[in-house]
């Protein structure tokens, strides 16, 4: 089974991206579908409904997507893997923008829109860096400069990145996103897939919900505004 | 940059909608064509073009294989912007960045690693010989009218993208001068290719093909046989600009008073 990651902002697209590789594939392959999300989301119904192909979510609440799919994500390989698919794509949310969802031996998509503005790849940090392939949607919806500046900000936070443009309604420009995932091996060993990136400081004062402001009421990680540019950078 | 090793784009026909394969051989588009794409709302017409954009290789709804000089072009030609031959603007392409017209072009500019230091002042005013609506490099993208920002990116992808052929999907809308633009396409020595229901546009170009249910129906080489359409077709319409202009200006139009 081929396990594709599947994250970006809000409204980016990656349910349309989504569509277009379960359209190609259709028939083909056994797909299965697990979207992650916040406190809302509809990806379940209307791809089980459209494609006929199993389908699942989990809400995270408070807790970062991110987290949730880490910890979800043996329980959800084990489902596919019952159901005989061949390919097992994962939607994240991605807003806590400190974290990426992708693990080793998958295929990890960040889905992008170019009309989110130019600088918005530089906002982006580890879910564009640690992504294997950055698809920029909307492209028919912006100017040709635009549209290359944006891959230009996109290179500059991933040079390796494999980037894909188009319009995902349209599917239009995908044949580079497919190649890559008939090119993806199979996961070999559950047991041994691990998150690529390292996770940002989980907790803090504030996270275990201390809620007085000022760091004088804080312990661990402390900033003050001064120097408070000297950002909190994990290792 | 400006010698282009780029001799000929070929379309190779693919099927319409209901699956039946289209009737042409095969389109081929040569430096300086112009070329128009018409046919009713929903017969294929943007869907063609971007098969060209996208050199589509039998991997589209339709089925069709574009490609250069004779041979599937090298997979850099399709995907870095700057060795892409091909300029598109769709039918809804926007500016969205608010900036100032030349911070915009220098953003470009710089993507492009452009060194002239008269290109953004050049872009300028060959946009401003598309527009009756003067363009200034202090204007803000985002305050630009339809036909301005039309304007803006023809001259973008002639000057800066120095793309040999471009594609725009229904540029007439926008209240642009048209005939200029084939023109500055012409003496540039860009192909073009025009996706138009604008009669005027359709006659000017030197090929035309008709859509049909998503398929090539015909190609027509009018060879000079129009002519005298065509002639009356720019003298109506440019009774309909003077008309037009009258009417911006606020006249009321009690009289005819437009001189032929
Ligand atoms: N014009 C255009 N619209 C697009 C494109 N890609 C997505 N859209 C539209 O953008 C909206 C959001 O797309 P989705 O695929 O639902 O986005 P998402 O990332 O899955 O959103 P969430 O899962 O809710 O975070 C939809 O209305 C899509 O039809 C594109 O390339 N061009
Ligand atoms: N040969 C084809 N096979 C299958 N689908 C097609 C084919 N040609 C076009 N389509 C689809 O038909 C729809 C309408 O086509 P398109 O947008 O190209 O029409 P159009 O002529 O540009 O219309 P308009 O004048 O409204 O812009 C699109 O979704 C397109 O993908
Ligand atoms: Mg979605
Ligand atoms: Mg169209
Ligand atoms: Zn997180």
């Amino acid at each position: 089974m081929k396990l594709i990651i599947i994250a970006g902002p809000p409204s980016a697209g990656k349910t349309a991206v989504t569509r277009q590789i379960i359209r190609h594939f259709q028939g083909q392959q056994n797909i299965a579908f697990l979207k992650i999300d916040v406190v809302r989301a509809f990806e379940d119904d209307e791809l089980r409904q459209e494609f006929n192909i199993p389908t699942k979510k989990v809400y995270s609440g408070d807790l970062c997507p991110d987290h949730t799919g880490i910890l979800v994500l043996q329980d959800a390989l084990t489902w596919a893997k019952e159901l005989e698919s061949d390919i097992f794509i994962v939607e994240s949310a991605g807003l806590c923008l400190r974290c990426s969802p992708y693990v080793t031996q998958s295929l990890g998509v960040v889905v992008l829109s170019a009309v989110s503005g130019m600088n918005f790849p530089l906002k982006m940090g580890p879910l564009i860096a640690l992504a294997d392939v950055a698809v920029i949607t909307k492209t028919d919806l912006v100017s040709q400069s635009e549209k290359e500046v944006f891959r230009e900000k996109t290179k500059e936070v991933a040079p390796a990145i494999d980037i894909v443009e188009t319009n995902a309604v349209q599917g239009t420009g995908l044949r580079y996103l497919i190649r890559s995932i008939e090119a993806l091996p199979d996961i070999e060993k559950d047991q041994s897939i691990t998150l690529r990136g390292i996770p940002p400081l989980g907790v803090c004062t504030i996270c275990v919900g201390k809620r007085e402001i000022g760091w004088q009421n804080h312990f661990g990680v402390i900033r003050k505004l001064d120097g408070a540019d000297e950002i909190f950078r994990g290792d | 940059m400006s010698s282009c090793p780029i001799r000929e784009i070929t379309v190779l026909p693919g099927h319409d909608k209901q699956g039946n394969p289209e009737r042409f051989d095969r389109i081929v588009i040569r430096p300086g064509d112009t070329i128009s794409i018409v046919g009713p709302t929903g017969s294929g017409k943007t869907a063609l073009i971007n098969d060209i954009e996208l050199f589509a290789q039998n991997d589209t709804a339709t089925g069709r294989i574009v490609l250069v000089n004779d041979e599937v072009p090298a997979e850099e030609f399709i995907r870095d912007p700057s060795k892409k031959p091909i300029a598109l603007i769709t039918q809804n392409t926007k500016c969205l960045a608010d900036m100032t017209v030349e911070a915009f072009l220098a953003m470009h500019v710089r993507a492009r690693k452009i060194s002239s230091p008269t290109i953004i002042a050049e872009t300028v005013c060959l946009a401003n010989r598309f527009t009756g609506e003067q363009i200034l490099p202090g204007c803000r993208i985002t305050a630009l009218s339809g036909g301005q920002t039309r304007s803006l990116m023809i001259a973008d992808a002639i000057l800066i993208s120095n793309a040999p052929l471009i594609l725009l999907d229904e540029v007439e809308n926008a209240g642009i001068f048209r005939e200029r633009v084939i023109e500055v396409l012409k003496e540039h020595c860009k192909s073009v290719i025009f996706v138009t229901h604008d009669p005027l546009i359709s006659l000017l170009s030197d090929r035309r093909i008709v859509m049909r249910h998503g398929g090539v129906e015909k190609v027509l080489y009018p060879e000079g046989r129009e002519q005298h359409t065509r002639e009356m077709i720019a003298r109506m319409d440019l009774t309909l600009c003077r008309f037009r202009e009258r009417i911006r200006a606020g006249e009321l139009l009690t009289e005819q008073g437009s001189p032929q």
